[in-house]
């Protein structure tokens, strides 16, 4: 018995449940099972140590909800080779703070060959979109003498990555699942001290080298990474790792450790589905500077060299910076005079952040929750893409209470932990980087010049005339592959079915014989929109001439430009080539793609006459013989078949 | 801190993690006296102890504690 507590992972950006004992039994109160769920998803926003964690799956297990309107069900398959059936309860609790059902597979202990190679296995009857696998890296370095050279120590990694690998493509033949793999962690212990760095079989260096070679394969195989390594080293690999827990029961991750694992998990699934936050939304005084410019003035604030809370506020305007340069839109949401609050960005020398890196600047002295909706009004995102950071509790506070989808981290005192705060939130998780991402913000400001073209157009056909729009379309190119996943997975206004797919499902597709991909790249005489939009089509079964637009979607930075129009006319016509003689079409009404409620019956499609189903979803018939193509001002450019 | 206080922090840390308010520890419970207390549920027990209480029991203790009282016992030394 010690009197030293085991170490924790820390996950000090959400908020202290204020009762949570009592919060539970309030949301198990509810009167329908899906109010419970809502009331359980807002209580698991809040931080849970372990036994809360615990408690708050159980009572979600005892729901028994598969599904319900609201949150996306995602089915997730563990492979391991230790123990991790303490680590389901987190996963499904982080799921449910980002509303995701995740209904979550593991196999026994060990038993993840036979489970991939049996087709008759329970692995193989759940039909996983995503499958974590949970490795140590005992299996692999155990073998590898201290005494090996560099050629051996390679050679048996090499052996093990290779196997790493024949895994992953079986686990892909499984129903197209996206793969993810955890990164090793290094539980070994110094042999040689400082010299261990030297040596090519000690086992921290072997444990290095593994996990090189396994990020070399995984960005070559379009795997993804769970990085429970880099984490260990955050919070320091005791806060992780547990001789006692290894001996005692074989799990790799200690139980303390399982709050912060689900939430990593979880956000890389919802990565996957376009859950991520877009934007970061700052507060100005005492956030991105010290004290308050319109008391203080602006040679009075702190900021920048000189002091070192100048500089832990500038360590944030960086930080920002840099999550821009990434593709996150910087936005400012601050109680303060406009004209004082962008002298700052303008005048103050150590200002690092500049008026043209954020794409919505609001200072007034509104209501915060006001002015971040109408700052999602504004970028054409949803409220729940917005993360909000403001060192003043109490606008905290009332963001939440007011816009509970708005994520809000809980930033320590300290200004010096800021950034370390809102780095260790996850919010930006990705997995992709695409070129669009390098180009949002330069897309962002080209907008706002075509909206001051289109505020000075008599007309909006003369505007659109005089944007001299080009499209460049084809079939999904592999080369376009990541930004085509990206594009699917986060477009959630026009988008007519809100299908997901994994990037093996996209793979499958763009392969299919029968199958009609299309891609389009919008560009004008401001810039190059990028590839903003994307169709699929299939035939019907047994009605090959009847084809299906299985999923449409269109990035909100070109609404309402035509693009909608010159797409379906690309689309018919290569229909049309295929000998079709219908085109189908879907709509799955959701709680943000209304704006194209509309869209099938202004392109000409009929909706068949039955009653929509339980969702709302119609359905649309469009007679090839029958379409008269729409007159736009978009030209064709460099277009392939 | 009394046994009388650590038992009945123990009842509602099991109780909680076993979602069973029936649930009632004495000095003589046995791990295979409470329905569903297994070892993945014994191994979370302990550490949700351990972060209560600020404490770390010993490998050797943990694979061992026959019954309750030996858990609180243990927990008196400090």
């Amino acid at each position: 018995m010690q009197t030293t507590p085991p170490r924790c992972p820390m996950m000090n950006w959400l908020p202290v449940a204020p009762d949570f004992r009592s919060d539970l039994r309030a949301a198990l109160d509810n009167a329908t099972p899906s109010d419970c769920l809502e009331g359980l998803a807002s209580l698991a926003s809040y931080r849970l140590g372990l036994l809360e964690t615990v408690q708050l799956d159980g009572a979600f297990g005892r729901l028994g909800l598969k599904e319900a309107a609201g949150f996306l069900p995602s089915r997730l398959a563990l492979l391991a080779s230790s123990t991790i059936h303490h680590l389901l309860p987190a996963i499904r609790v982080a799921g449910l703070r980002r509303k995701l059902l995740i209904d979550v597979h593991a196999g026994a202990y060990g038993q993840y060959r036979q489970e991939l190679l049996d087709p008759t296995s329970s692995l193989h009857q759940f039909s996983p979109e995503a499958m974590l696998f949970s490795l140590t890296a005992r299996e692999a370095i155990s073998p590898v003498p201290v005494t090996a050279t560099i050629a051996e120590a390679d050679e048996a990694i090499e052996r093990f990555i290779r196997e790493l690998q024949s895994f992953w493509r079986k686990a892909r033949e499984i129903g197209n699942a996206a793969i993810i793999q955890q990164t090793f962690l290094d539980v070994t212990e110094p042999l040689f001290g400082s010299y261990d760095r030297l040596v090519s079989g000690a086992p921290a260096q072997l444990v290095a080298r593994l996990n090189d070679r396994l990020c070399e394969a995984a960005a070559q195989d379009d795997v993804l990474l769970l990085d429970v390594a880099r984490a260990s080293e955050r919070d320091g690999i005791d806060a992780w790792f547990d001789a006692g827990h290894w001996f005692q029961g074989k799990l790799e991750i200690a139980p303390q450790a399982a709050p912060l694992y689900g939430d990593m998990v979880a956000r890389i699934l919802a990565a996957q589905r376009g859950l991520s936050k877009k934007c970061l939304v700052l507060d100005l005084d005492n956030t991105l500077w010290g004290g308050v410019v319109g008391d203080d003035g602006l040679e009075g604030i702190v900021l920048g060299e000189g002091s070192a809370a100048g500089e832990a506020h500038l360590a944030l305007q960086y930080y920002a910076k840099q999550l821009k340069e990434r593709g996150v839109l910087l936005a400012v949401c601050s109680k303060n005079a406009a004209e004082t609050a962008e002298a700052v960005f303008r005048d103050h020398p150590e200002m690092l952040l500049r008026r043209s890196d954020i794409a919505a600047f609001l200072a007034n002295w509104d209501d915060k929750s006001e002015n971040l909706k109408a700052i999602a009004a504004r970028l054409n995102i949803g409220i729940d893409s917005l993360v909000f950071v403001d060192d003043n509790p109490a606008e905290r506070a009332r963001v939440r209470q007011s816009l509970p989808m708005v994520a809000v981290p809980e930033l320590p005192e300290d200004s010096a932990q800021y950034v370390r705060c809102l780095a260790d939130a996850g919010y930006f998780e990705a997995t992709t980087f695409t070129p669009e991402d390098r180009n949002r913000s330069r897309q962002y400001a080209e907008n706002a010049e075509r909206e001051a073209l289109l505020g000075s157009a008599e007309s909006m056909d003369e505007f659109l005339c005089g944007l001299k729009m080009s499209v460049v379309f084809g079939p999904f190119a592999v080369t376009d592959h990541a930004r085509i996943v990206q594009l699917i997975n986060k477009t959630n206004q026009f988008n007519t079915t809100t299908r997901r797919y994994t990037s093996e499902e996209i793979t499958h597709i763009a392969n299919l014989s029968d199958a009609l991909t299309l891609q389009f790249r919008l560009s004008d005489r401001i810039g190059d929109n990028g590839l903003v939009s994307t169709m699929i089509l299939r035939p019907i079964p047994d009605q090959q001439d009847l084809l299906e637009i299985e999923n449409w979607v269109m990035s909100c930075r070109v609404f309402g430009r035509q693009l909608e129009f010159e797409a379906m006319n690309i689309a018919v016509e290569a229909a049309r080539l295929r000998s079709a003689r219908a085109v189908i079409a879907d709509y799955v009404p959701t709680a943000k793609n209304s704006v194209i409620s509309a869209l099938y019956r202004s392109l000409g499609f009929a909706k068949i006459d039955n009653a929509p189903g339980a969702d709302g979803t119609t359905r649309w018939f469009l007679k090839l013989a029958d379409y008269v193509s729409r007159e736009t001002h978009i030209v064709r450019a460099g277009g392939t078949r | 801190m009394t046994v009388e206080e650590t038992l009945a922090a123990f009842t509602r840390i099991l109780r909680d993690l076993l979602l069973d308010d029936s649930i009632v520890l004495t000095m003589e419970t046995r791990r295979e006296d409470i329905p569903n207390w297994d070892s993945f549920n014994y191994i979370n027990f302990i550490v949700a102890v351990e972060l209560e209480f600020g404490v770390k029991f010993k490998i050797a203790d943990v694979e061992s504690f026959p019954n309750v009282s030996a858990i609180v016992t243990e927990m008196a030394k400090i």
